[in-house]
């Protein structure tokens, strides 16, 4: 399709592109004041705008299809079975979700307080973290069952999260693309 | 039937208890609807049985509607969905404009309509058989911008791309469908 440019203070775009834009009155003022001009001015944007706009009109006054008569009558007849299900947020209850992040949040401090209590706080010519982080030891923690357990379901869950994140990046990418 | 309370206070009824009051609701959008559906999938048949499948799955999920947005515009992306998740499964490829399927099938309604063709159509069934001439993204986004009374940023919203995109979207769509008018309908484009 031949689409011309006019060299146009606004910069450059094709006759339709911007001509679509002015009919849908998306256009800035400037823009809207210069196109006007155009069309009073240069007969083969006057030309254009009026083939655009029968087409805009035709467009507006299509007709719309009609399902079948049971169309409606098939839907009633199947939603009688059904219930509606409830809104997310009635059975998602927040106060769960903030109380298992407020445990995350309370291990991870706790952890915190626990190596830092193996620490020594006296002064010197080394810093303290750099001498005494490497005697802190955890071994107690994690040599216990339970406690490797629930690190791994931890992992999983996180890897688990991770993959429905990438994804529905993905997905987004591919709709704009 | 609720044939005179707006689309919200269908739907406080409806989630009330009184599903008969949803007929509003169907009566209301069912040409819009299908005529969406037919868009995207080409086929009567088929949206008709997806049209149904909007309309119900709407009912189902009728509380998560929060009303931040129209009640069409969350609709429509239900009929989006349904109608791309319908096509997936059918295996047909409906992004790409190359596509030989999209052609072959385009080509096939083509040479049907010529064979019926009588000496002069009128001009809104040719409009509407060149939109349905188009690719299904084309299509459906001028269904919804025109047919839809949707909104430009309520179109994006319903395909879940951005505004700018939908724009660029919509102009390309508007070319193609010119030049499939100017194709196949030469005589009758002259004549307008």
């Amino acid at each position: 399709m031949k689409e011309n440019h006019v060299n146009s203070p606004l910069g450059a775009g094709g006759i339709e592109e911007r001509l679509w834009n002015f009919i849908d009155g998306t256009v800035s003022a400037k823009e809207k004041s210069v196109i006007e001009h155009l069309l009073q001015s240069n007969a083969e944007w006057k030309e254009k705008y009026n083939e655009l706009l029968q087409i805009n009109e035709l467009l507006q006054s299509s007709d719309l299809e009609a399902p079948s008569l049971r169309f409606s009558k098939n839907i009633m007849e199947e939603i009688s079975k059904l219930h509606i299900a409830p809104a997310t947020k009635s059975y998602i209850n927040k106060k769960i979700i903030w109380g298992i992040g407020f445990f995350f949040i309370a291990m991870l401090v706790g952890f915190l307080i626990y190596g830092f209590a193996q620490m020594s706080l006296t002064g010197g010519e080394e810093t303290i973290l750099s001498k005494d982080i490497i005697k802190v030891d955890f071994s107690k923690f994690f040599s216990n069952t339970w406690v490797n357990a629930f690190m791994m379901i931890n992992i999983v869950i996180g890897l688990v999260l991770l993959d429905n994140y990438l994804s529905n990046k993905r997905k987004e990418f591919r709709k704009q693309v | 039937m609720s044939t005179g309370l707006n689309d919200n206070e269908i739907i406080s009824k409806v989630l009330s208890g009184d599903y008969q009051a949803y007929a509003g609701l169907v009566n209301r959008y069912q040409n819009y609807v299908f005529t969406l559906t037919l868009r995207i999938v080409k086929n009567r048949e088929d949206a008709e049985e997806v049209a149904q499948d909007v309309f119900i799955k709407a009912y189902k999920y009728l509380a998560d509607f929060r009303g931040a947005s129209k009640f069409t515009t969350w609709l429509y992306t239900i009929v989006n969905n349904t109608s791309i998740s319908f096509l997936r499964k059918k295996k047909l490829d409906i992004h790409s404009l190359d596509n030989e399927k999209i052609f072959e099938m385009a080509d096939n309604q083509d040479s049907g309509m010529r064979a019926n063709m009588v000496e002069q159509k009128s001009k809104l069934a040719m409009v509407n058989e060149a939109i349905g001439l188009l690719n299904p993204d084309d299509a459906q986004i001028i269904t919804l911008f025109y047919k839809a009374e949707q909104s430009l940023e309520e179109t994006a919203q319903v395909l879940g791309i951005e505004v700018n995109a939908a724009k660029v979207r919509l102009h390309r769509a508007r070319t193609r469908l010119k030049e499939k008018m100017e194709t196949y309908y030469a005589e009758e484009v002259r004549n307008l």
